[in-house]
């Protein structure tokens, strides 16, 4: 088992002809997710190779299930035309649709987040994020296959480099699945979203959460976590040290007045009994703890 | 990027929302001719983009054009919670009968828009939550339908607006609407929206958030930028597409992925403490991490006087190590002799053993290479010892 993609995944790649769609839909067929073709719309008809496999290119995301039998989908297209992809993959009632794609507007997320909210269909992981792994089994989106295997440990994260800092440093134990679901201010899938699906995954044993500063979706993870999960969860919250008003990196992290600090979410991750971690590697030692 | 008051105003203007005569004044002189073109008695507002500058002394009433030379005079220059004040405002004047709030925002929680309205304005809005909380409406929109004007009249009823007001200020949350929606904004927020005594309502005071993301469909928005207190390494990281924050200490911090550049802050900060340094910048180069942008990222930071030591953090995911060691090498080739403090680098992750070979070969005498990022992050913080 594994939450939200699994080996019987079928997936197509919206943008899949531009540059950096074909170099992950390469990457990803590599790490053996089973990718069934593309959307471009303007481009349906033709066959891309990639990785020596023949994928035929779609001119939409209906055209491209009924097909393929497709139910998810990745997004690789520019922030300008990324809002018309998730529409079309919620008008067309795909399952899954994880956006990669950073620098969307957040009026434009709004838009398709509210859609798919009102359609109940499409479930979005992303945008601005790295998507998610189910080591040996699929692998949505752009992190690393190599990092680790399969093993018992969920991860969720807001940030692409610190999921695969984290695997690194839990490498030995491996993971059901670890989601990245992105830095911006409005995304689809949430902290609770793969809490509840990590509870209810009876593969995955222990659950590492990674926060950051900025929003409030960290607190609203340790009332879920004290309500719901009976797992053990560590945490790891990065941004003590941010200033208040920057915008570090990501869209979404800010510390607005008292708002949004790391402190104040490592307080209620505590309060949930999450273990948190003042670093990576400490947060990593505190898993160990927990699993020896 | 948030606004300065009179591009607030400006954009309110632009939008049909109703506002009082401004302009923008960056001398005594051009004051005095904005006061004189208006006639009359004039408010001198100091633009900086913080709370407060009311207590500070930032805002002061003129009687007539001679007057608001002087009192521009007074506030230009002035140092408001540790920001300059470059420009003013020279406002007209009015009677005010009432202040009113009104504001949409994005809501991050509930992933959507948020209208407040209140009968309570002029004082910052948690303090009517705090005190007042019956009296302020809060109402989520879909951004997929927006406001209808039945909706725009229910949520100001709900703000407890007199009943001779509510059709002129449902008529201004419309267009503030069609404003927040036009321009991309994350946050426009009228605070007072005021009844003159002559019974009309009047933005008198605006918060603008635009989307930078949203940039490439607004030509305009560019030119709103503020030139003037911009961080000048910070204006020539943005001229060179890097994502920098200067920050105040002496560790300069380079790495790959917002998470974990902040992580990495973090870490230097706790190592620091021992030292009595902290992080210099938040430099974050991206899943692509070239040589030039490696040697873009290293010259801003190396051009940073505040900086002692430079620490180097990366995990290679998609860009794997030794892309990123051959970053490094380029880079310091690159720079040459622009190149004068000491680099401590730590590579984990997508062929790490090549980058770290790579990095050893080069032996550039500059740099030295840790396995961990504690590790590592604690010899940049001694090396960046006073």
């Amino acid at each position: 088992m594994a939450i939200f993609i699994n080996e019987n995944t079928k997936v197509i790649v919206q943008g899949m002809t531009g540059s950096e769609g074909t170099k992950h839909t390469g990457r990803m067929i590599k790490s053996g997710t089973n990718i069934v073709g593309g959307v471009t719309p303007g481009k349906g008809g033709q066959i891309v190779e990639i990785e020596g496999k023949k994928l035929p290119v779609f001119n939409s995301v209906a055209e491209a299930i009924t097909a393929t039998g497709a139910n998810a989908s990745v997004v690789f297209v520019p922030p300008k035309f990324a809002k018309a992809a998730v529409m079309d993959a919620i008008d067309a009632a795909l399952p899954l649709c994880v956006v990669i794609t950073e620098g969307i507007p957040v009026h434009d997320t709004a838009a398709f987040y509210a859609h798919a909210a009102a359609s109940g269909i499409t479930q979005l992981i992303g945008p601005n994020c790295p998507g998610l792994i189910s080591p040996g089994k699929s692998n949505l989106g752009i992190i690393p296959a190599d990092i680790t295997g399969p093993g018992k440990i969920g991860l969720v994260s807001k940030s692409g480099t610190l999921t695969y800092q984290m695997m690194f440093e839990l490498r030995d134990f491996g993971f059901s699945t670890a989601i990245g679901i992105g830095g911006d201010p409005i995304i689809g899938t949430t902290h609770i979203d793969a809490l509840r699906a990590f509870q209810d995954d009876p593969d995955t044993h222990a659950i590492v959460m990674i926060g950051e500063i900025g929003g409030d979706a960290e607190e609203r993870a340790a009332a879920f976590i004290k309500e719901y999960v009976t797992k053990p969860v560590v945490g790891y919250v990065a941004g003590f040290t941010a200033p208040e008003g920057k915008t570090m990196g990501h869209a979404g992290a800010i510390v607005s007045g008292s708002s949004g600090t790391a402190q104040a979410k490592k307080e209620a991750l505590e309060a949930a009994g999450v273990a948190v971690g003042k670093t990576p590697s400490e947060t990593a030692a505190l898993m160990r703890t927990l699993l020896a | 990027m948030d606004l300065f008051e009179y591009q607030a105003r400006d954009l309110f203007e632009a939008h049909n929302i109703p506002v009082l005569g401004g302009a923008v004044a960056t001398t005594a002189t051009e004051a005095e001719t904005a006061a004189a073109a208006m006639g009359g008695r004039v408010v001198v507002k100091a633009q900086v983009k913080v709370g407060g500058r009311g207590k500070a002394g930032g805002v002061k009433l003129a009687e007539n054009a001679a007057d608001a030379r002087v009192k521009a005079e007074a506030i230009l220059g002035m140092d408001i919670k540790g920001l300059t004040v470059h420009k003013v405002m020279i406002a007209e004047a009015a009677p005010i009968a009432e202040e009113y709030y009104l504001a949409i925002l994005l809501d991050r929680a509930n992933r959507n828009f948020l209208v407040m309205a209140s009968v309570a304005g002029g004082m910052e809005i948690e303090e009517v939550a705090h005190t007042q909380p019956e009296k302020l409406a809060r109402v989520g929109i879909d951004p997929n339908v927006g406001i209808s004007l039945a909706q725009a009249i229910e949520i100001v009823k709900a703000g407890y607006f007199p009943a001779e007001v509510v059709e002129q200020v449902a008529d201004v949350l419309l267009k503030l609407w069609a404003a927040f929606v036009a321009e991309d904004a994350t946050l426009m927020e009228i605070n007072p929206l005021v009844k003159t005594e002559a019974g009309l309502i009047v933005a008198l005071d605006g918060k603008v958030t635009l989307d930078d993301s949203a940039q490439f469909r607004h030509a305009t928005h560019a030119d709103l930028e503020d030139h003037d207190s911009a961080n000048p390494l910070e204006a020539l990281a943005k001229a060179k597409n890097l994502n920098y924050v200067k920050l105040d200490g002496e560790v300069g911090i380079i790495g790959n992925g917002a998470g974990l550049v902040m992580s990495t802050l973090d870490v230097v900060a706790y190592a620091g403490e021992k030292y009595g340094v902290k992080p210099a910048n938040f430099l974050d180069i991206g899943g692509g991490a070239s040589a030039e942008v490696m040697a873009n990222g290293l010259s801003i930071i190396l051009g940073d006087p505040d900086v002692r030591s430079v620490f180097v953090n990366v995990f290679g995911g998609i860009t794997a190590c030794d892309a990123v060691a051959n970053g490094i090498v380029d880079a310091l080739t690159i720079l040459g002799s622009a190149a004068t403090k000491p680099i401590v680098v730590r590579l984990d992750g997508n062929n790490v053993l090549e980058g770290r070979r790579i990095l050893n070969e080069a032996a550039h005498p500059l740099v030295q290479q840790l396995e961990t990022m504690d590790g590592a992050a604690a010899k940049a913080a001694e090396l960046a010892a006073h």
